[in-house]
């Protein structure tokens, strides 16, 4: 080999070693800080796919409707709790702080936070959409599964508008 | 009326579009003057259709027809008029007639402004761009038409624009991003034309280098603007959050910040020539991938545009018809392309590339963080988010050697630079930069904090590097300002690049570090500290707006004794949608924002209120201006003008043959 073919050589196989190093850097990163999505019955039953189930202690995200008159609020502070529904089973969300402005009693939100108890979530974040009609397309499709023809279907179809 | 002519006015401007997009590409291969003379003219004539088409829905808005079904459903007749103009590009189908717009514009331009540049080429361009515009414009015309008419029953009122957009923010955000966008099509529709002809030459890369700088400049103050419109708009102070459709953004802008890098190297050295054609097809082709996850609504994201499934389907057909495309053209034209230059492991040309490196680098996490939940969904592993802790990590960790690279790269030789010779300026600057910003750090931050430390040293490296370089240029007896004069405008404008870069990166720093955020309840007369201040909430009232009502909120902060602003923070409920909207108040500063906003109330006079104390939080916008100023030196160098005003070459044989 020449010396320019040697350099090129050098060149390549440092620029494939480094491009290896970074890939599976990005890859092992990645799976340290992805968040799963669980619905309420997820919780409970474990994932549709996999039928595997959050283990205390694990970040998540969760979404699902929030139960009418489940909403409890702290007289002193802004914690909040409140309950989360899909398919049947109820799955408590403790927050700290201000909900969205979108928060109502009845609609979907999604939440990230930590699993605390078996159905209980301590949330450090909490979403809801800026559309009225919008709802998180997961939740929509975990919603509309048991209401056909109820809110999740519609706003499954009507996610328009917002920017 | 109006819009009906808006609307054939936009069915005609897609058959110029077809015409543009054959008659001058078919004349280049036969050589037919007439024909390659047609490309000029046909792009200006889209233009003026896609314009008329355009105005027509503005007027559409203005006059509250309510007969398209687009203006009923995006506006409302006590929308105050300005609003009423900006929600033409509220939703996706007038927000995609922007972008055609924008795209035909920029085509008239490269029309008007290109005259030094053979005709063969020209026509190839244009044509190019005369394709994109077609699939375009097809697919607003079949997909998602805004003349689209309810008639004969039709709304007496709209459904009010989306409160969030009613805000000087979005009324410049859009035109501003998709201008970047789409200017990329053009850079785009170069990098094809010189594959075709595979003549990519310094001329090419000259000829390329000021339209993607304007391209990279509209794209960096719209995503700045999009940064600030969300830090006051969306109420919860933040000013990036690596939603899907802000990557969508940002991937373009670091694939066109390589792009402008390596078309600079290939401009004054002859090299990099595949690599600049391969950035410059990535840019245009990364804008289209998220116009995609905007549009076809795959992604969860706060920018949730419509979701239709056909839609998505075009925008992934026509992507991969271009993607595909221009990669089988390039595999195809590529290796006939050779690079002259040679250089040394040591020169600016290595410093250069290897920065390149790091951008696609960063452009393929983002790239997969983005996607990867798609994938993850499909592959039937269930539904995951990838959060702002993996982009916060791999990009904390790819801006140390990108950061020290950019400090090199300026100082070094093109061709061979002995690092000998760098080693005192260089150990100067990191010695300086590296006590400088520790010392700054623990003067008036905390020890402890290595990020902002680190953040302050990074922006003082470049800082210095740069200074260092320019000093450089004083030679012989010349005084400093005399060499400050003779440097070339696209040299300056690297100056402010890189400057306004330091900029932005110190803010990120500082703010990400040192903000200081308290959710609380409050009551009218309860006062709160605040990083030093005191905020009192003084008293809340009832609001009349011209389309909504709610509740105003009087912040007013103090510092010891001495009254340091008066903040006025809304809760607005908007009355034809009913939603409620939270305005943000905000004491602006350059070393300091505060931030006050109303959360919910909590019964009686009580309501959560958000405090922020947000330090260097304008630097991070302040910076891209910087740098976008930059880039407009740049655009304005001698050189290019030059070009411009050479006579315009005559075409040979062999050019059109080529």
């Amino acid at each position: 080999m020449n010396p320019r073919r040697k350099k090129r050589l050098a060149t390549t196989l440092a620029v494939l070693v480094g491009l290896g190093v970074a890939v599976g850097f990005v890859l092992f990163s990645m799976t340290q800080n992805i968040d799963l999505f669980y619905t309420p019955s997820e919780i409970i039953n474990g994932k549709n796919e996999t039928g595997v189930k959050p283990q205390i202690g694990q970040r998540l995200r969760i979404g699902g409707m929030v139960l009418p008159g489940s909403v409890r609020r702290d007289q002193n502070s802004l914690k909040v709790s409140f309950d989360l529904f899909d398919q049947g089973p109820l799955v408590t969300i403790e927050y700290d702080g201000i909900l969205p402005d979108l928060f109502r009693e009845g609609q979907g939100i999604v939440a990230n936070g930590v699993l605390t108890g078996p159905t209980t979530i301590k949330a450090h974040e909490v979403l809801a959409k800026h559309d009225e009609e919008y709802m998180p397309p997961d939740v929509a499709e975990a919603v509309g599964k048991v209401h056909p023809n109820g809110v999740g279907n519609k706003a499954a179809e009507q996610t328009g508008g917002a920017y | 009326m109006i819009a009906e002519w808006g609307h054939i006015a936009q069915i005609l401007a897609l058959i110029v579009g077809v015409l543009l997009a054959i008659i001058p590409m078919v004349g280049s291969y036969r050589g037919w003057l007439n024909w390659m003379q047609m490309a000029r003219p046909l792009a200006q004539l889209q233009f003026l259709l896609v314009a008329i088409a355009f105005a027509a829905l503005c007027y559409a808005f203005v006059q509250d027809d309510f007969t398209l079904s687009y203006v009923a459903q995006n506006s409302n007749s006590k929308l105050p008029w300005y609003y009423k103009v900006s929600a033409v590009w509220g939703a996706h189908e007038g927000s995609l007639l922007l972008w055609i717009l924008m795209l035909c514009g920029w085509q008239a331009a490269v029309s008007i402004f290109s005259r030094a540049l053979p005709l063969v080429a020209i026509a190839r361009v244009l044509a190019v761009m005369g394709m994109i515009s077609v699939g375009f414009l097809a697919f607003i015309q079949f997909t998602s038409n805004p003349f689209e008419t309810l008639l004969p029953f039709y709304p007496v009122d709209g459904r009010d624009l989306n409160p969030l957009l009613q805000d000087i923010g979005l009324i410049m955000h859009p035109p501003m991003l998709y201008m970047g966008y789409v200017g990329f099509a053009v850079a785009f529709a170069f990098a094809i034309a010189a594959l075709l002809s595979g003549q990519l030459d310094a001329a090419w890369a000259r000829w390329s280098r000021p339209w993607t700088l304007a391209a990279w400049i509209s794209l960096t103050i719209g995503i700045a603007l999009g940064s600030w419109w969300a830090y006051y708009e969306l109420g919860w102070g933040g000013w990036w959050f690596w939603d899907p459709v802000e990557n969508a953004s940002f991937m373009p802008w670091l694939a066109g910040t390589a792009l402008i890098h390596s078309l600079a190297v290939c401009e004054k050295r002859g090299v990099f020539k595949l690599w600049t054609v391969l950035l410059a097809l990535s840019a245009f082709s990364l804008s289209l991938l998220g116009t995609f996850l905007v549009r076809s609504g795959v992604l969860v994201s706060v920018h949730a545009f419509a979701s239709d499934p056909s839609r998505g389907l075009f925008i992934l057909a026509f992507l991969f018809l271009v993607v595909g495309g221009s990669l089988a053209l390039f595999a195809w034209k590529g290796a006939a392309i050779k690079s002259r230059g040679q250089y040394d492991l040591m020169s600016r040309e290595t410093l250069l590339l290897g920065n390149n490196l790091l951008l696609v680098t960063a452009t393929l996490v983002v790239l997969v963080g983005t996607i990867w939940p798609l994938i993850h969904k499909e592959i039937g592993w269930g539904t995951i988010s990838v959060g702002p802790p993996f982009f916060n990590l791999i990009f904390s960790i790819l801006i140390v050697p990108f950061v020290f690279l950019l400090g090199v790269g300026p100082l070094a030789r093109w061709r061979r630079q002995p690092i000998g010779q760098l080693r005192q300026k260089l150990l100067f600057a990191i010695g300086l930069s590296v006590s400088a910003g520790i010392l700054l750090n623990a003067v008036f931050g905390d020890v402890e904090h290595f990020h902002a430390a680190l953040g302050v040293v990074m922006g003082l490296w470049v800082v210095i590097c740069t200074i260092q370089e320019i000093l450089a240029n004083q030679r012989g007896n010349d005084s400093l300002i005399k060499a400050l004069g003779k440097m070339s405008r696209s040299h300056w404008g690297m100056v402010f690049g890189h400057l306004g870069f330091a900029i932005s990166v110190i803010g990120i720093a500082l703010t990400s570090t040192y903000t200081t955020e308290t959710d609380v309840r409050m009551q009218p007369g309860d006062s709160q500290p605040l990083a030093g201040y005191t905020v009192r909430f003084d008293q809340v009232g009832q609001l009349q707006g011209p389309n909504y009502r709610g509740t105003g909120g009087e912040f007013s902060v103090w510092d010891g004794d001495r009254k340091v602003a008066q903040l006025h923070a809304e809760k607005r409920q908007y009355l034809a949608s009913g939603s409620v909207m939270t305005e943000a108040a905000i004491d602006a500063g350059l070393f300091r924002d505060l931030f006050v906003a109303l959360g919910e109330p909590l019964g009686g006079d009580a309501w959560a209120v958000r405090l922020h104390y947000k330090p260097f939080v304008r630097w991070i916008w302040l910076g891209a201006l910087v740098m976008s100023f930059g880039g407009a030196l740049s655009i304005c160098d001698r050189r290019y003008r030059l070009a411009r005003r050479r006579q315009p070459s005559q075409i040979t044989a062999q050019e059109v043959a080529g």
